[in-house]
C-alpha cells in the first residue's frame, strides 16, 4: 500500500486519518470530499499523489477520483496559497460594493481570480454569496466571514496578511488559520477553536433587539396564557370607541356626526 | 401590525450560546426528552398537525415528507439535513447553526427519532469553516451528555450523526444531488421517482430536510401543534426567519409569523437606507421572481407570494434601492447559474451560457436587435425542461425582469448600465471610481 509517492511516516499519518474518516460512513466511499479535504492539509492542493491515495483508500479508479476532485470549487488544482482571500462578487454583495473592493484588492496583490502572489502567500477569487448578506459586502478568508467590508478595510486586512501577521475574522476564531489547517477541520478533525469568537454578528440580532424593544415574545408553549394574551391582543387592536381611551376624538360620544359614523360602516 | 417572535433566534444574542450548559440551561433537550417518551407515530401526526413546510425553499410539508417513508423492513433509513445554504439573498441557517447548533442536534434527534433513523447526516457546504467546528462540537458534547449515541436517555434508541462537510457547489442543496455528493460522487441531480422517501441515501429510505424546518421540531413537541399554529395563515403556519439584506437601514434577521409584510418588515428594519426608495427586491432569494414597490403588502406566506407571482422560497428579502442597474443585478444572477450549472441537462447547461452572454453585452450597452425576445425564448426553453429546480430559478429574474423593466434592457442596446447606474452610487461606501465607468465595468467581466 505504499504506491503513492508520500514518504512512509507521511503515508502511515494519512492512513491513520483516511480509516477515522472512512469508520464515519456507512459506505467507505461517502469519505472521498473529506478524504480530498485531507489532502489538501498535506499537500496546500489536490495533488497527484493525493489522487492516488483517495484512489488505493477506496478502492476506486484516479479518474473516478479526479471526476470528483474537479467537480467542487474549494479543490485546487494548483498549489493553493496560504490564505484564500475570497471577494462576495455575487449580485448582493456585487452592488453593495463587492465588485470595487475585489478590483482593488486585485490591484493590490497583482493577481486576478483564482490566481497566487508569487510568494505563494495568497490566492484571490470571486466567491458566490456566502449566506452572510445582512452583512454585505462579504470578504472571506480561509472561509472565515469579514463582514461589512469597505474598499480600505478590506486592504487593511490583506495588508497585514502580506506583512505576515495574524487577522482575526468578524465571525470566527480569534486568528484565521493557515489553508492546510483549515482543510484539515474541513476533514473533520477538530481544532479546538470552536468557542473562540461570538455567537452571532450584529446583523443576526437586529430582530431580536426589536422584539426586546418592544416587548415582543414568542406566544406562550401553555395553551390557557396564550389565550388570555390573543383576547388582550383583540380588544387592544379593536377600534376605539370615540372619547374612549386611545381615541383621539376630545369629546364625549353621541354627537350626530358619530350617529353618521356608525350608519356609514 | 404583526410582531416578531423569536424562537429560533431567541438566543442568539447570549453569552455563550452554542454551548451544552448554555442549551441545556434554557431548556434545551427537553423537547427531546418529551419525544423519547411518545409514540413515533404520534409524532409524526404531531409535525402533519403543525402544518410545518419546508423551510429550504419548497415549502413541502415536513410531516408528509416524514410520512411517505416505506414500512419499516429491517434494512436501514436515513435522515440527511440540508445545511448547504448557498442560495444567494439566503443566510439565515448559518447563523442558526453557528449561535445555536445544539438546537439542530436536538431537532435531528427527534426527527430521527420519529422516523426510525439510526444514523443521520447533517450535509454543511465546506465554505463555513467556523460554524462546522460549532457542529462538529455540539455533536461531540451531545454524545458525551447521553443526547446522541446509544440507548439515549434509557430509552433504548440508538442514533449516530456524522457532520459532512461539502466542497463549493450550490447545485448540492437540491436534495438528490446533495445525496450523490454525501456518497461520494459528483453533486448532479438525480431523475426522480423513486423519491429519496423511497430510495435515498445508498439507494435507502432518507428524509432530507432543512436546518430551518429541522430546528424548528423541538418547540413544537413542547409546545404543541396549536402553539406552532397559533401564529402564521390557515396554510403556511407558524414561524419562519426573513433574511433583510441590502439597501436597507437595518439588514438583518427577523423571525416572524409567515404572513408578514415586507412594508412591515421595513418599518421594523428603518426602511430604505436614508435618501432612497425601493426599487425591486427578492421575496425568496434569486430563483425567486423579483417583486417592486407594487408587492410590499403581499403577505409574506406560501399561498400569497405565490398567487401574486413569485415564491417565498426562502425568505431572503434582498432589496434594492434606485441606483441599481436591474440588468447588471440579473446579468450576475445568470453568472452565478451558469457556473453553478453541473452539465448534467442541455437545457441549463447550454442555456444558462446563452443567457449570460446576452445579458453581457445588454450590460455593456452592446445589446443587439431581438436579444430581450430571445432570452425569453430561451427562458422558455429551460422552464419545466431542466432536470431540476436550478435550470428553473436561472430564468426567474431574467423573465420577471424584463416583464417589470423591459426598457432598461432595451436601453441596453446602446448604453452600458454603469453610465445609466453608476455602481458607486449604489455601495455602502464611498469611494471615487478611478477610471471611466463602463471600463470599470468592462473589467469586472474580463
Amino acid at each position: 500500500m505504499t504506491t503513492t509517492g508520500y514518504a512512509p511516516e507521511v503515508r502511515a499519518r494519512l492512513d491513520a486519518d483516511a480509516a477515522d474518516i472512512v469508520s464515519r460512513y456507512p459506505q467507505a466511499r461517502s469519505a472521498l470530499l473529506p478524504l480530498l479535504h485531507l489532502v489538501q492539509s498535506e499537500d496546500g492542493y489536490v495533488s497527484r499523489h493525493g489522487i492516488e491515495f483517495c484512489a488505493e483508500t477506496l478502492g476506486l479508479t484516479t479518474a473516478s477520483v479526479s471526476a470528483v476532485a474537479t467537480f467542487y470549487t474549494q479543490y485546487k488544482r494548483r498549489p493553493n496559497g496560504e490564505y484564500t482571500v475570497g471577494v462576495c462578487t455575487n449580485t448582493l454583495c456585487a452592488i453593495m460594493g463587492g465588485d470595487e473592493i475585489f478590483e482593488r484588492l486585485s490591484e493590490r496583490l497583482g493577481v486576478g481570480h483564482d490566481e497566487t502572489t508569487e510568494d505563494g502567500r495568497i490566492t484571490l477569487e470571486r466567491v458566490e454569496c456566502n449566506a452572510a448578506c445582512d452583512f454585505a459586502p462579504v470578504m472571506m478568508i480561509n472561509w472565515e466571514f469579514f463582514d461589512n467590508q469597505t474598499a480600505d478595510s478590506a486592504l487593511e486586512v490583506v495588508d497585514r496578511l502580506i506583512a505576515g501577521e495574524d487577522v482575526t475574522p468578524t465571525r470566527g476564531p480569534e486568528k484565521v488559520v493557515s489553508f492546510k489547517e483549515m482543510s484539515r477541520v474541513l476533514a473533520g478533525f477538530d481544532d479546538g477553536r470552536a468557542d473562540e469568537g461570538v455567537a452571532a454578528g450584529g446583523a443576526s440580532l437586529v430582530g431580536l433587539e426589536i422584539a426586546r424593544d418592544h416587548g415582543w415574545t414568542a406566544p406562550s408553549y401553555d395553551a390557557a396564557e396564550r389565550e388570555a394574551a390573543a383576547s388582550a391582543a383583540a380588544s387592544a387592536d379593536a377600534a376605539p370607541g370615540v372619547g374612549e381611551e386611545h381615541s383621539s376624538a376630545d369629546r364625549p360620544a353621541g354627537s350626530d356626526a358619530d350617529v353618521e359614523t356608525e350608519e356609514k360602516r | 401590525m404583526t410582531s416578531l417572535t423569536p424562537i429560533l433566534t431567541r438566543s442568539w444574542g447570549d453569552e455563550t450560546p452554542w454551548k451544552l450548559e448554555s442549551y441545556e440551561k434554557a431548556g434545551g433537550y427537553e423537547g427531546l426528552k418529551k419525544a423519547l417518551g411518545q409514540s413515533q407515530a404520534d409524532l409524526v401526526q404531531l409535525v402533519k398537525d403543525s402544518g410545518l413546510r419546508g423551510r429550504g425553499g419548497a415549502g413541502f410539508p415536513t410531516g408528509m415528507k416524514w410520512g411517505f417513508l416505506p414500512a419499516p423492513d429491517g434494512g436501514p433509513r436515513y435522515l440527511v439535513v440540508n445545511a448547504d445554504e448557498s442560495e444567494p439573498g439566503t443566510c439565515k441557517d448559518i447563523p442558526l447553526m453557528m449561535a445555536d447548533p445544539h438546537l439542530l442536534v436536538e431537532g435531528v434527534a427527534i426527527t430521527s427519532y420519529a422516523i426510525g433513523s439510526h444514523h443521520a447526516f447533517i450535509y454543511i457546504r465546506g465554505e463555513v469553516v467556523h460554524v462546522y467546528r460549532r457542529l462538529l462540537k455540539a455533536v461531540a458534547d451531545a454524545y458525551a451528555a447521553g443526547h446522541l449515541g446509544k440507548n439515549i436517555h434509557g430509552s433504548g434508541f440508538d442514533l449516530d450523526v456524522t457532520v459532512h462537510a461539502g466542497a463549493g457547489a450550490y447545485i448540492c442543496g437540491e436534495e438528490t444531488a446533495l445525496l450523490d455528493s454525501l456518497e461520494g460522487r459528483r453533486g448532479q441531480p438525480r431523475l426522480k421517482p423513486p423519491f429519496p422517501a423511497v430510495a435515498g441515501l445508498y439507494a435507502r429510505p432518507t428524509v432530507v430536510n432543512n436546518v430551518e424546518s429541522i430546528a424548528s421540531v423541538p418547540a413544537i413537541v413542547r409546545g404543541g401543534a396549536d402553539w406552532f399554529t397559533s401564529m402564521g395563515t390557515e396554510r403556511s403556519t407558524g414561524h419562519g426567519i426573513f433574511s433583510l439584506s441590502g439597501h436597507v437601514t437595518r439588514p438583518g434577521q427577523y423571525e416572524a409569523p409567515l404572513g408578514i409584510t415586507l412594508r412591515e418588515l421595513l418599518e421594523m428594519a428603518g426602511g430604505i437606507r436614508e435618501g432612497h426608495e425601493l426599487k425591486f427586491w427578492t421575496p425568496g432569494g434569486s430563483s425567486t421572481p423579483i417583486f417592486t414597490a407594487e408587492h410590499l403588502d403581499v403577505p409574506l406566506d406560501y399561498e400569497s407570494v405565490g398567487a401574486a407571482g413569485s415564491m417565498l422560497g426562502t425568505r431572503a428579502l434582498q432589496i434594492f434601492d434606485e441606483t441599481t442597474s436591474v440588468v447588471r443585478a440579473v446579468s450576475r444572477w445568470t453568472d452565478f447559474y451558469a457556473h453553478e450549472s453541473c452539465g448534467k441537462c442541455t437545457p441549463c447547461r447550454e442555456g444558462t451560457y446563452w443567457l449570460k452572454q446576452i445579458l453581457h453585452r445588454l450590460e455593456h450597452g452592446k445589446g443587439e436587435a431581438g436579444d430581450i425576445e430571445k432570452l425569453v425564448d430561451i427562458c422558455d426553453n429551460i422552464l419545466g425542461r431542466a432536470f431540476c429546480a436550478l435550470g428553473d430559478g436561472a430564468t426567474s429574474s431574467i423573465t420577471s425582469a424584463v416583464q417589470l423593466f423591459r426598457e432598461e434592457f432595451e436601453a441596453g442596446m446602446t448604453q452600458p448600465a454603469s453610465e445609466l447606474f453608476p455602481p458607486e452610487r449604489s455601495a455602502l461606501f464611498d469611494y471615487t471610481p478611478r477610471r471611466s465607468a463602463g471600463a470599470a465595468a468592462g473589467a469586472v467581466h474580463a
